[in-house]
């Protein structure tokens, strides 16, 4: 192991601070580079159905996982893949879900982003923008209806989420119940390609939290020392029981909306803007800046990340596909209620 | 001792959240007030906690029961009329309906939805929506017509590890009296040979088995036999008892408040047409609501509706042929 350049005290806050950037920094890496990899595979046809990337919102996403623990529950969106990794989610459950191998966490009935472990507190997103936060403030309150207390549920949303009618009923049944919701809105500048001026006319997201009667924060997304204090900030009000938290962060999405979008509508001055940075190559300066890695650390946890993946695809792609005269093909979970159709065994 | 289709769906759920500490209810005006039409009456105060107003976010309400599905509880959700279950359409169709096909996880909860016409309601209060939630795999359909049904099926529903969708009768609350609760249930997915004949087979469910029966009663004195069968849920749909039946008479006539176009009446007429052409001595008919939204007025609804008199009518049409 390369030695890193300065070692601060065992267990001070600089420690801390350090290890948790440390962490997160490497699992955004990882969560770039096999969002890259998915890319590729997506080009060369290995891919059914789309690819989203969370390029550019790495940063944020992953402070969601770093600040949760054993117990909470994290709803992702599609542009999570570090978040998820932080909350404890396996490099296989991502690869074998996008490249539809039977073995994964839904055996090829579902694919690419729509993946989880519902009872370990992991939720399988549907694609209806603002749904998941309702699920997420029940899971808590059935908690609270058993007096479970202390753990809290996060879910990610974007800036064209907060248009939906879910989103406007779940935030405020979560305020109504004071429920330790924590809200993450990626504010990317698109909803797809509709640009921000089209989805909202508040001035700042912002604005919606007092709205709800929940508290707010906002933060650079691209910039991960800040993601990681203020998302943790908000997880700590959410468990000490002050109700759900709103995070709003500025970033852009650098990518398409999916890999089959070019993005060919994002403003140039945009991506000029402080918010157009690639939050990676951000985390990475700071992390040289404060002297917690050098380059050679750099290119070791690069080569790991690499292995990492190689594997893990590797692995996956030996696995069989999921086969249809092996599929039950039930809906029900009650099997005796299930109808089997004749033309089922036709 | 006689009590209401509406005290028995009350009774039900008192003896639901009394032997299973994992079932709350949750809905607008569910708690203190009772609810809309008096379903939780009483439940709040003797289940402290349990029976729990919700904002107006049918979406929200559908949404919180499903991830407290998932942490372990079996919540009873009630909306206030089955024509608002459309704003909480996608949690249920695509939520609550695909979780456990997705994820192995089942997804045990019951929604409650106050159904069809009762005279003044208008469109927007008087909505048959059973259909539009039997089209979605993952669903359970319940349509209970009697007291018992309500009350064993309500049961039924909430110890389900699946999502039901319980189609309560509105006209049915104060009209349909039993002199006790059943001590014993038919299952789900069984439909009941209300009445037996040998002429002609009137399948139907929900507040339309009434309707029937007085066709049937009023035909016995004309000297035909009319069987009536209910079908209790319309999903699962018992084709075998409907098969039987259309074996003893050779003629089907299937009968639904609901709208003409697709649904419940035009799946049982495609299953006997198609898996049981040779049994039908004549064509297989069926009788639904006019193809408009329910109207307020009690001289246009009860044209609107099937009623016994144009179920008669049909009747008397389809033993010509």
């Amino acid at each position: 192991m390369v030695q890193t350049v300065a070692s601060p005290e065992p267990g001070s806050v600089v420690s801390i601070v350090r290890d948790q950037h440390i962490e997160a920094f490497r699992w955004m890496l990882l969560a770039r580079m096999l969002d890259d990899k998915f890319a590729s595979l997506y080009r060369a046809g290995k891919i059914h159905g789309g690819v989203f990337l969370g390029r550019g919102q790495e940063a944020l996403s992953v402070s969601i996982g770093v600040a949760l623990q054993k117990g909470d529950v994290f709803a992702p969106l599609i542009r999570d893949q570090a978040g998820r990794f932080a909350f404890g989610e396996p490099i296989l459950d991502a690869v074998r879900t996008y490249l539809g191998s039977s073995l994964g966490p839904m055996r090829g009935r579902d694919g690419n982003v729509h993946r989880g472990w519902p009872r370990e507190g992991l939720l399988p997103m549907v694609s209806h923008l603002g749904a998941m936060i309702s699920v997420v403030n029940g899971i808590l309150f059935a908690r609270r209806l058993r007096n479970i207390s202390g753990a809290v549920g996060a879910t990610s949303i974007g800036d064209g989420g907060t248009s939906t009618g879910a989103f406007h009923e779940a935030i405020n049944q979560a305020a109504v119940e004071k429920l330790p919701l924590v809200l993450i809105v990626a504010n990317n500048q698109y909803a797809y390609s509709t640009p921000t001026a089209r989805q909202f006319a508040c001035r700042n997201l912002l604005d919606k939290a007092a709205g709800y009667g929940v508290g707010g924060h906002t933060v650079d997304g691209t910039d991960l020392s800040a993601c990681l204090a203020v998302v943790s900030e908000a997880v700590r009000l959410a468990r000490e029981g002050c109700g759900p938290q709103m995070v709003v962060a500025r970033l852009l999405r650098l990518c398409g909306h999916g890999e089959h979008d070019d993005a060919g509508y994002v403003d140039a001055k945009l991506k000029q803007s402080p918010f157009g940075r690639d939050c990676l190559r951000v985390a990475e300066q700071q992390l040289l800046q404060h002297g917690w890695a050098d380059a050679q650390t750099l290119e070791l946890w690069r080569n790991e990340a690499t292995q990492k993946i190689e594997e893990a695809v590797a692995t996956v792609q030996r696995e069989p596909a999921p086969d249809p005269y092996q599929e039950d093909w039930r809906a029900l979970s009650s099997l005796h209620l299930w109808e089997a159709r004749p033309e089922d065994s036709a | 001792m006689s009590i209401t289709y509406l005290e028995a769906i009350r009774e039900a759920q008192a003896q639901a959240l009394s032997q299973d500490p994992r079932v709350f209810i949750y809905g607008q005006d569910v708690g203190g007030f009772g609810g809309a039409f008096k379903a939780t009456k009483n439940l709040a105060r003797e289940f402290p906690g349990r029976v729990i107003d919700s904002p107006i976010s049918e979406d929200a309400m559908v949404g919180l029961a499903i991830g407290a599905a998932i942490d372990g509880m079996r919540p009873i959700i009630e909306m206030q009329f089955a024509d608002f279950s459309s704003v909480g359409f996608n949690q249920i169709i695509n939520q609550a309906a695909t979780l456990y096909w997705r994820t192995r996880v089942p997804c045990p909860i019951t929604i409650r939805l106050p159904s069809g016409g009762t005279s003044g309601s208008g469109p927007f209060h008087s909505q048959s929506v059973e259909a539009i939630y039997a089209h979605y795999p993952g669903l359970v359909v319940m349509t209970p017509a009697t007291v018992e049904d309500a009350y064993s099926m309500l049961l039924e529903a909430v110890a389900l590890d699946d999502p039901v969708i319980f189609c309560e009768h509105k006209y049915l609350y104060y009209h349909l009296k039993a002199d006790r609760l059943p001590t014993e249930a038919v299952p789900t997915g069984k439909a009941r040979i209300v009445r037996e004949g040998r002429d002609l087979t009137i399948v139907a469910y929900s507040a339309m088995v009434h309707e029937a029966l007085a066709v049937a009663e009023e035909l016995a004195g004309e000297g035909t036999e009319i069987e009536v069968v209910d079908l209790r849920s319309v999903k699962p749909l018992d084709t075998d008892t409907v098969m039987a039946s259309v074996a003893r008479t050779g003629r089907l006539l299937c009968v639904g408040e609901a709208w003409p176009w697709g649904g419940v009446t035009a799946e049982v007429v495609a299953r006997v047409a198609g898996e049981g052409f040779g049994l039908l001595d004549a064509p297989p008919r069926r009788l639904n609501a006019k193809d408009t939204p329910v109207p307020y007025h009690p001289n246009l609804w009860a044209a609107h509706r099937p009623t016994a008199r144009s179920i008669g009518a049909a009747v008397r049409d389809l033993l010509r042929l």
